[in-house]
């Protein structure tokens, strides 16, 4: 495994897809149900070198499942509830495709588990705050991942025929543990007992039928015969005890971008975001324009507008260019972020999409997804520093970037930058531990953030400052060499401490199921896998599907 | 423990009058097994005296003791053979240690996987079984399978045995599992796909009992090797009594073969069909179907699951002494692999992952030597027909052949061509509608054959053909 870090030149993962190009999954639409029914395509590998047996999945297939959660939330507002299911006879998922991990390298499987998991947390949200249920119709065994899919949803159903059964094979079998939020939601979500729990997770085979059901691992179960009509009556009472959505659905077409290599730099340029990573200095700059227009003040005009609505676009652009540097540069450790455009438009734009987001579900929708754009940016393991420079528009929405930040610098000069606060500031965009970016920053002060709430002015960096909004405020004279200086030594530190540094100052405050979910999946899962018991010469994974059986060092630690 | 089988009220040579908790467990299991087989058993027949053979000792000779008995009264019990002093684990990577009597806890879950899977066919093919008795051909066949039926109930309880001697409660739920799985009913299907296949003919039967059987003589011989010597034993003895139901199947349709071959001559154009018979091609259809089913039963071509059975000594080969070397760690077999569109690609498996397919190869073998007799039959009626065993890769639904196309020779064709053409390989519709027609009336009288199916060489125990093998009490 160690070999194919160096040997693999990894090739360029890209996120765009729609429907029609789906390998792996069907969907379909009917009334206020959609049907997600899993078919994997198993020639079609995301990477060469493994079949997709039975239902198991990759990032190619993660991708599909992705783009249809966030079309579902956009393209098909009338669907009120989802059900995810398979097209493969007595097989629902298998998980994660062993060999798929096997012989990737490892900064390619956490990111591929981070994805995975991003994707499940958004399928969960969409239950909660966007009236689209996700129901889960485990129609064959649901082992691994499969069941990790299935626990993201409101509810699971299972088939009683003697063989369905929903398991977590991955300890017992692999000595990995399940890797997307599997442990958690069943103790945290579905709140099984514990000591059921640990039997149920050394359990390879699963746990089928009414057993299941007493365990509280699945909601219910039906025969075989029944089965599509029970889970059906029940996904079209969810789908009712929603409320119908206005308007229709807006269409989403592929983010466009311009990609280009300027001498040793490569550069990506989208409408509002460009991406320039310096890969000798493993340097990503990243910039974000505010917006040029008025924003829309009626539900017809916004949606009229659809995706050209400034911060919709922007967002989009920024997840995209987020994967890309998540998958495409692992080498690049830092990103500097940057603003250009009037602090008082970006206000204005926010205003008025909150204003919106009140009473229309496309605007609500909208803010949800900046949200989740912003949990990315701040879940990406990378040092991240906001630079406030002159004719930049680090306000409302745009300033939750600069507070994401690891640190920030703000010019001190005459006619330098200024920041400004918005209603997107104190409630909308929330972290993953349920608070705002500034309660996280001033847990030991809350009195600070209800006084910030009122603040209307834009603020100079003096005033930044005393607030406590920015990191360092270096006048014209110093600002050149601070940043400098500041960019090449962050740059320097090993990326190893860094990530682990980050997460522990990032999210402080209470824990969520989510914060737990990322929380874990960094230190343990992460920990288990780079271990010679998962993945040494003799460990269970690499000794997966061989003649030999893995052997163990015994000591705990 | 004894060769001699006890008369306490479950049957057994496993000493379980000293064992009160186990032999408790089984008692309160023993009702649940006779309302099974009243429900699901051979269908109208449970009154008749029926001329069976029942062990009464584990001996070479003691366990084939012959007497009218009702079928429900059958002394269904736990038989195992003698236990082998010092015997060591055969192969794997515990090879030369001594084998287990009790579960090793890392391997718990899955000898109870083999164990349950084992177990589910034993009753599935009674249920498959269960209206052929309305439609028999003569008296001494519904005898064969009345004694194919109570030694399948009875391979049942060898497997009960197991789980409720060895695997708690857990054990005891899937004893229940058994009982409670039907054939062929989708809501609770039988674990494996051949035993939900409709075997209602007995043109099916004879071909269930030959090719489906033979799969399970396979199984067990590889279970015999065993490193868990419980289920060693129970296995070794089972496969006394699965051979005879191989003998069922063979010997049917050899007479079937024997028939139609008179038919043709009778019929100026060689139809069988048109003489009330069954046509050779119609039988090599149910060969290709029976014999296709069955070695999915044999699992993956390439399985993790096998070479972590056979690594941890669960399931061995069949006759593991026979080979050379017995860890099977440095040797490989290759497969051909589809590829690309229809072409088929070489590819090197590491041999514990192939042990389904070196225990397949033994099987496909073994049933060519039967096929040699049945074709003996027709080159002595001076017919040229000959049967012949499909390619492995012919009609799989399981394994690295699922979802693709090949013909009888093991040539890949394409989906159309599958569906143009299947009919000329499986039996259609028709087929079956045409020998369903020819069994439609029971034939009780003793020594009386149907129409399509030759009297056997000789009778039962050394009894007359014509001797009274099912005495009808309705």
């Amino acid at each position: 495994m160690a070999a194919s870090d160096k040997d693999t030149p990894a090739p360029i993962v890209r996120f765009d897809t729609e429907p029609s190009r789906y390998r792996h999954w069907q969907l379909t639409t009917e009334g206020p149900l959609a049907r997600l029914a899993m078919k994997v395509d198993d020639t079609a590998p995301f990477r060469p070198g493994y079949a997709l047996k039975l239902n198991s999945y990759d990032l190619g297939v993660d991708i599909e499942l992705a783009d249809a959660v966030t079309r579902l939330r956009f393209e098909h507002p009338e669907v009120r509830c989802v059900v995810v299911t398979s097209a493969l006879p007595s097989c629902f998922c298998a998980g994660a495709n062993i060999y798929m991990l096997g012989s990737s390298s490892h900064d390619f499987k956490v990111n591929f588990c981070k994805f995975t998991n991003e994707t499940r947390l958004a399928l969960e949200e969409a239950g909660d705050r966007s009236g689209q249920r996700y129901v889960a119709a485990l129609n064959g065994v649901a082992s691994g991942g499969g069941y990790e899919l299935a626990l993201a949803c409101h509810a699971i159903y299972l088939q009683d025929d003697g063989s369905s059964a929903v398991s977590f094979p991955e300890t017992p079998l692999l000595a990995v543990l399940p890797g997307t939020g599997g442990l958690t939601r069943l103790v945290d979500k579905r709140k099984v007992r514990r000591d059921l729990a640990d039997v149920f997770s050394t359990l390879a085979e699963g746990v089928r039928g009414k057993r299941a059901k007493d365990w509280g691992l699945v909601d219910d179960v039906f025969p075989k015969s029944r089965f599509d009509g029970e889970v059906n009556k029940r996904a079209l009472a969810l789908a009712e005890a929603l409320p119908a959505k206005k308007g229709p659905g807006v269409k989403l077409p592929p983010v466009a971008v311009e990609r280009r290599d300027e001498g040793g730099k490569s550069r990506a340029e989208y409408r509002h975001v460009s991406l320039v990573v310096d890969r000798a200095k493993r340097v990503a700059e990243l910039t974000l324009r505010g917006p040029a227009d008025e924003p829309a003040t009626s539900a017809e005009a916004f949606r009229e507008r659809g995706v050209d609505n400034w911060a919709f676009a922007l967002f989009r652009e920024l997840d995209a260019a987020l994967l890309d540097l998540r998958f495409n540069c692992p080498e690049v450790g830092l990103i500097v972020a940057r603003t250009a455009g009037e602090p008082e438009r970006v206000r204005a734009h926010d205003r008025a999409l909150l204003a919106l987001a009140e009473t229309d579900w496309l605007a609500h929708e909208v803010v949800l997804h900046m949200a989740r754009v912003l949990k990315r940016f701040e879940l990406s393991a990378r040092s991240i520093f906001a630079t406030l420079e002159p004719g930049s528009c680090f306000a409302g929405s745009l300033f939750e970037v600069a507070l994401l930040a690891d640190r920030s610098y703000m010019l001190d000069a005459e006619g330098g930058p200024r920041i400004g606060l918005s209603p997107a500031n104190v409630g909308p965009l929330r972290m993953a531990n349920g608070l705002t970016r500034l309660e996280t920053r001033f847990l030991a002060t809350p009195a600070r953030v209800a006084a910030l709430a009122g603040e209307a002015d834009l603020l100079d960096a003096a005033g930044a400052a005393e607030r406590g909004l920015v990191t360092f405020t270096p006048d014209d004279i110093d600002w050149e060499d601070d940043v400098r200086i500041a960019v090449e030594e962050r740059a320097s530190l090993s990326p190893d401490a860094l990530t682990g540094m980050e997460a522990n100052l990032r999210f402080a405050g209470p824990e969520t199921m989510e914060t737990k979910i990322f929380a874990r999946l960094s230190a343990w899962q992460n920990w288990i896998f780079q271990r010679p018991n998962a993945t040494g010469p003799r460990g269970a994974l690499t000794m997966y599907g061989r003649p030999e059986r893995p052997e163990f060092d015994w000591r705990r630690t | 423990m004894s060769a001699v089988i006890n008369s306490d009220k479950i049957p057994n040579n496993v000493d379980l009058a000293s064992d009160k908790k186990l032999g408790r467990a089984l008692e309160a299991w023993q009702p649940r097994f006779l309302d099974w087989w009243r429900e699901m058993g051979p269908e109208g027949f449970q009154e008749d005296l029926v001329y069976l053979r029942t062990a009464v000792s584990v001996d070479t000779d003691g366990w084939a003791h012959f007497d009218y008995t009702k079928m429900p009264d059958y002394r269904w019990g736990i038989f195992l053979t003698d236990r082998v002093d010092d015997r060591r684990i055969g192969f794997g990577d515990l090879m030369g240690e001594p084998v287990w009597q009790t579960v090793p806890g890392e391997h718990r879950n899955a000898l109870r996987r083999l164990i349950v899977t084992q177990g589910d066919t034993e009753p599935a093919s009674v249920e498959q079984q269960r209206r052929l008795g309305l439609v028999c051909p003569s008296a001494y066949d519904l005898r064969n399978l009345f004694q194919v039926n109570v030694e399948e109930g009875r391979h049942l309880w060898a497997m009960v045995y197991l789980l409720h001697a060895h695997f708690g409660k857990d054990g005891r739920e899937e004893a229940e599992g058994l009982l409670e799985r039907r054939s062929g009913n989708s809501d609770k299907p039988r674990i494996l796909g051949a035993f939900n296949e409709p075997c209602n003919h007995w043109l099916s039967f004879y071909m269930f009992t030959y090719f489906t059987d033979r799969d399970g003589k396979y199984q067990l011989l590889a279970l015999s090797e065993s490193g868990f010597d419980p289920l060693a034993r129970t296995t070794k003895f089972m496969l006394t009594e699965e051979a005879h139901h191989m003998f069922v199947g063979e010997t049917g349709v050899g007479r079937i073969l024997e028939r139609s071959c008179e038919l043709m001559r009778k019929n100026p154009s060689e139809d069988a069909r048109a003489e009330g018979g069954i046509d050779l091609p119609t039988i090599q259809k149910y060969v290709n179907l029976w014999y296709s089913v069955s070695l999915d039963l044999f699992g993956g071509e390439i399985s993790s699951n096998a070479a972590s059975y056979f690594a941890a000594g669960l399931k061995g080969r069949a006759h593991e002494d026979r080979y050379p070397d017995h860890r099977a760690l440095e040797q490989s077999l290759t497969l051909d692999v589809p590829g690309e569109g229809l072409a088929l690609v070489k590819q090197d498996v590491a041999l514990r992952n192939a042990m389904n397919e070196v225990l397949r190869g033994e099987y496909v073998e073994d049933s060519q030597r039967g096929l040699d007799r049945w074709n003996k039959i027709l080159e002595k009626a001076g017919q040229s027909f000959r049967l012949r065993l499909p390619s492995t890769r012919f009609h799989r639904a399981g394994g690295i052949y699922a979802g693709h196309h090949f013909d009888p020779e093991g040539r890949p064709v394409t989906r159309e061509e599958w569906e143009r053409r299947s009919g000329e390989w499986l039996p259609t519709a028709a087929d079956e509608a045409y020998v369903k027609s020819l069994m439609q009336t029971p034939i009780y009288e003793p020594g009386k054959m149907a129409h399509w199916i030759a009297p056997p060489a000789k009778g039962i125990k050394g009894m007359p053909i014509d001797f009274e093998y099912v005495k009808r009490q309705a």
